[in-house]
């Protein structure tokens, strides 16, 4: 009777296949439409900053070259020092406490009311707008610690801006490894601090650095907070440099020097009154676009690799 | 496990030191020339630290830029707007500040708290330029009293159309756009125009950024704005300056440096200041080295920026005033005053 029936609604049945797979392929092309809208925003905005910026772009000059009044000799180097500068202060001061609080939350903080406050307060604070960061730290770093307005404020600042972004992408990652690799370790009678240290954190080490980069990258393109502690708009000498080749060989001179950083410097060409300088404005814009493309790439690679490395059994 | 452990600290080590190489290379490559070069006139640290107001940015930026190439001293110029530089200046943190307006009584009375005198200097005129757009053929000369019917506190809501403001004009929709609150130019422009500083209606688009008043005024037909000259000049192609006339009947003039330089470009031709502090003018060298090229050197640079610098003989005043060090401010409770003559402001400073 079954077989039957089925064999006479054979028909219906495979048109019902079909509806479906209509519907799967439907489904299947919204979903590449929307990737491709996503994908084609990014890629015209970069190429039209690049043909905008083109002239600027090739030219060693507009790397080696201070800010200047005439759009022509106009260079990016003051900025270019400035946010490597101060992205080096920013990962320096998030990257072990970001991993450090975000370890104890996972691993040692009992499971309570207080923690779990700290919790929602963590992620909350990753949704706050940088401005508010920049007010505190010209409250806390530049005012009462009296930091002025230098590299180090500007990376302690983009510091603390990142840091909810590397404890939430710290723990993701610390979650990720499986309670058996724990068990396993203590069943062997490893330590808390040995499974932490030498299980845990090493093979969530691959997320943990996505987590670091990407807030990196966020940092980079930052500001509002910068512009609030006071970056300057035209500086056209270097800090002392980190490491010289007399000794001591490494000073930290350059933590007090003024600074400027890309975006800063980007947006004050924008606001020129002459339209020449629109040029030097769009390919800051086409490397701050691929700095932070190739910050990621890295991420991806170094997640790569690890994952790699890793194996289970 | 090891070839993981020290993949991954290589990994890092490679990350932090591609930061690190990227940071020390300019810097290290620059350094060296610069040292090869000349040496510095002053101390080798000696930085003159500027800050203060946009429109004063461009002529401070281009001595800057020429002063450290005569002399290698380091000088930095940050854009805070006349009165947060102000704030800056007070709490002792810059030795100069560059100023759309005159202080303020309430900055006078913070930086006397704080211990620091100033010297006030004009260096160069701006004219404000009221704009339209380049369609709009009825409206290229304009009355104070037209300019203070479409822009006074009153008009809100009520003026929305060119005829409102003289009926010999089309019934064409207002389209307002104007510097913010906070900047200098808004307060000069409603303390020549509307009588009073800061008394203005606000249902207009406001931006401090000028390219969006220039992009808004000249999409248009019905557009009106103002800012300072140097943004007229560079789109002439794309906007119509305004002739001001200041009372009926009167021709109306059109901002150009011939007509700041013989005052018909009234009143909307105002003077730009850089304030310095006496003390760092007193016992820096680098700060006074860069104070007397400004006003020795800076001409020049002034033009090419677009701005007017001053008559000459105001000019002279300007520089025996610096060379006295007279500190004070001119301005009675450091209230803009239209049409202020350069020579009175000094006299006024003992």
């Amino acid at each position: 009777m079954g077989t039957a029936s089925t064999l006479e609604n054979i028909d219906a049945v495979r048109a019902m296949i079909k509806r479906a797979k209509l519907k799967d392929h439907i489904f299947g092309l919204v979903g590449l439409v929307c990737i491709m809208l996503i994908l084609l925003t990014l890629l015209i905005l970069f190429v039209d900053l690049v043909v905008d910026g083109y002239p600027k772009l090739f030219s060693a000059d507009f790397y080696s070259n201070f800010p200047s009044r005439r759009a022509a000799k106009a260079g990016l180097l003051s900025a270019l020092v400035g946010s490597s500068l101060v992205m080096l202060v920013t990962f320096v001061s998030a990257v072990p406490m970001g991993v450090g609080a975000a370890i104890y939350l996972e691993e040692y903080a009992p499971k309570n009311w207080f923690t779990e406050i700290i919790e929602v307060n963590v992620t909350n604070l990753a949704a706050v707008p940088s401005i508010i960061y920049g007010l505190l730290a010209l409250g806390l770093f530049v005012y009462t610690l009296d930091f002025g307005n230098s590299i180090l404020t500007a990376g302690l600042t983009l510091g603390l801006l990142i840091l909810p972004v590397v404890i939430v992408a710290t723990r993701e990652a610390i979650r990720a490894i499986p309670i058996a690799i724990r068990e396993a370790a203590y069943a062997v009678g490893a330590t808390k601090g040995q499974v932490v240290g030498q299980h845990v954190v090493r093979y969530s080490a691959g997320g943990i650095l996505t987590g670091v980069i990407i807030g990196m990258a966020r940092a980079i393109g930052e500001t509002a907070p910068v512009i609030t502690i006071g970056a300057l708009t035209f500086i056209a000498f270097l800090p002392e440099s980190p490491v010289s080749s007399t000794p001591p060989f490494i000073n930290f001179e350059w933590l007090t020097s003024g600074f400027t950083v890309l975006p800063i410097q980007m947006f004050s060409w924008l606001s020129r009154p002459s339209s020449s300088f629109h040029v030097n404005a769009a390919a800051a814009g086409a490397i701050i676009i691929l700095v932070t493309l190739l910050m990621n790439g890295i991420a991806i690679k170094m997640r790569y690799n690890i994952r790699k490395k890793i194996k289970w059994q | 496990m090891q070839t993981f452990r020290s993949s991954m600290i290589k990994g890092f080590i490679q990350f932090t030191s591609a930061i690190a190489i990227a940071s020390t290379l300019g810097a290290c490559s620059k350094s060296d020339d610069s040292n090869t070069v000349e040496e510095p006139m002053f101390e080798p640290n000696a930085i003159v630290t500027i800050d203060g107001s946009s429109t004063v940015f461009p002529v401070t930026e281009a001595v800057a830029e020429e002063f450290q190439i005569a002399t290698k001293t380091k000088v930095t110029v940050g854009i805070s707007g006349t009165g947060g530089g102000f704030k800056k200046f007070c709490r002792g943190e810059t030795d100069i500040s560059g100023a759309s307006r005159p202080i303020k009584q309430k900055e006078i009375d913070k930086c006397k708290e704080a211990g620091i005198e100033f010297i006030e200097l004009p260096v160069a005129f701006d004219a404000l330029t009221v704009v339209i757009n380049p369609a709009n053929d009825f409206a290229k000369e304009m009355t104070v009293a037209e300019l203070k019917t479409i822009w006074g506190p009153e008009a809100q809501e009520n003026i929305t159309s060119w005829n409102q403001v003289n009926p010999d004009w089309p019934d064409q929709p207002l389209k307002l756009f104007g510097p913010g609150a906070d900047s200098g130019t808004f307060d000069y422009f409603t303390e020549a125009i509307i009588g009073k500083s800061k008394s203005s209606r606000g249902d207009f688009t406001a931006s401090e950024d000028d390219n969006v008043l220039v992009t808004g005024v000249a999409g248009d037909k019905g557009g009106i704005g103002y800012f300072g000259y140097a943004y007229y000049e560079e789109n002439k192609d794309k906007l119509t300056a305004v002739a001001v006339s200041e009372e009926a009947g009167k021709a109306g003039v059109l901002p150009s440096k011939a007509s700041i330089e013989d005052g018909t470009y009234q009143p909307l031709a105002r003077p730009i200041f850089i304030y310095v502090k006496k003390s760092a003018a007193q016992e820096k060298a680098h700060v006074k080295a860069f104070v007397d090229y400004y006003l020795e050197q800076g001409r020049p640079l002034i033009e090419e920026v677009k701005y007017v610098p001053l008559p000459a003989e105001d000019q002279d005043a300007v520089i025996a005033h610096w060379k006295a060090l007279k500190a004070g401010t001119g301005f009675i409770e450091g209230k803009a005053e239209v049409g202020v003559k350069i020579k009175d402001l000094l006299d006024r400073v003992q």
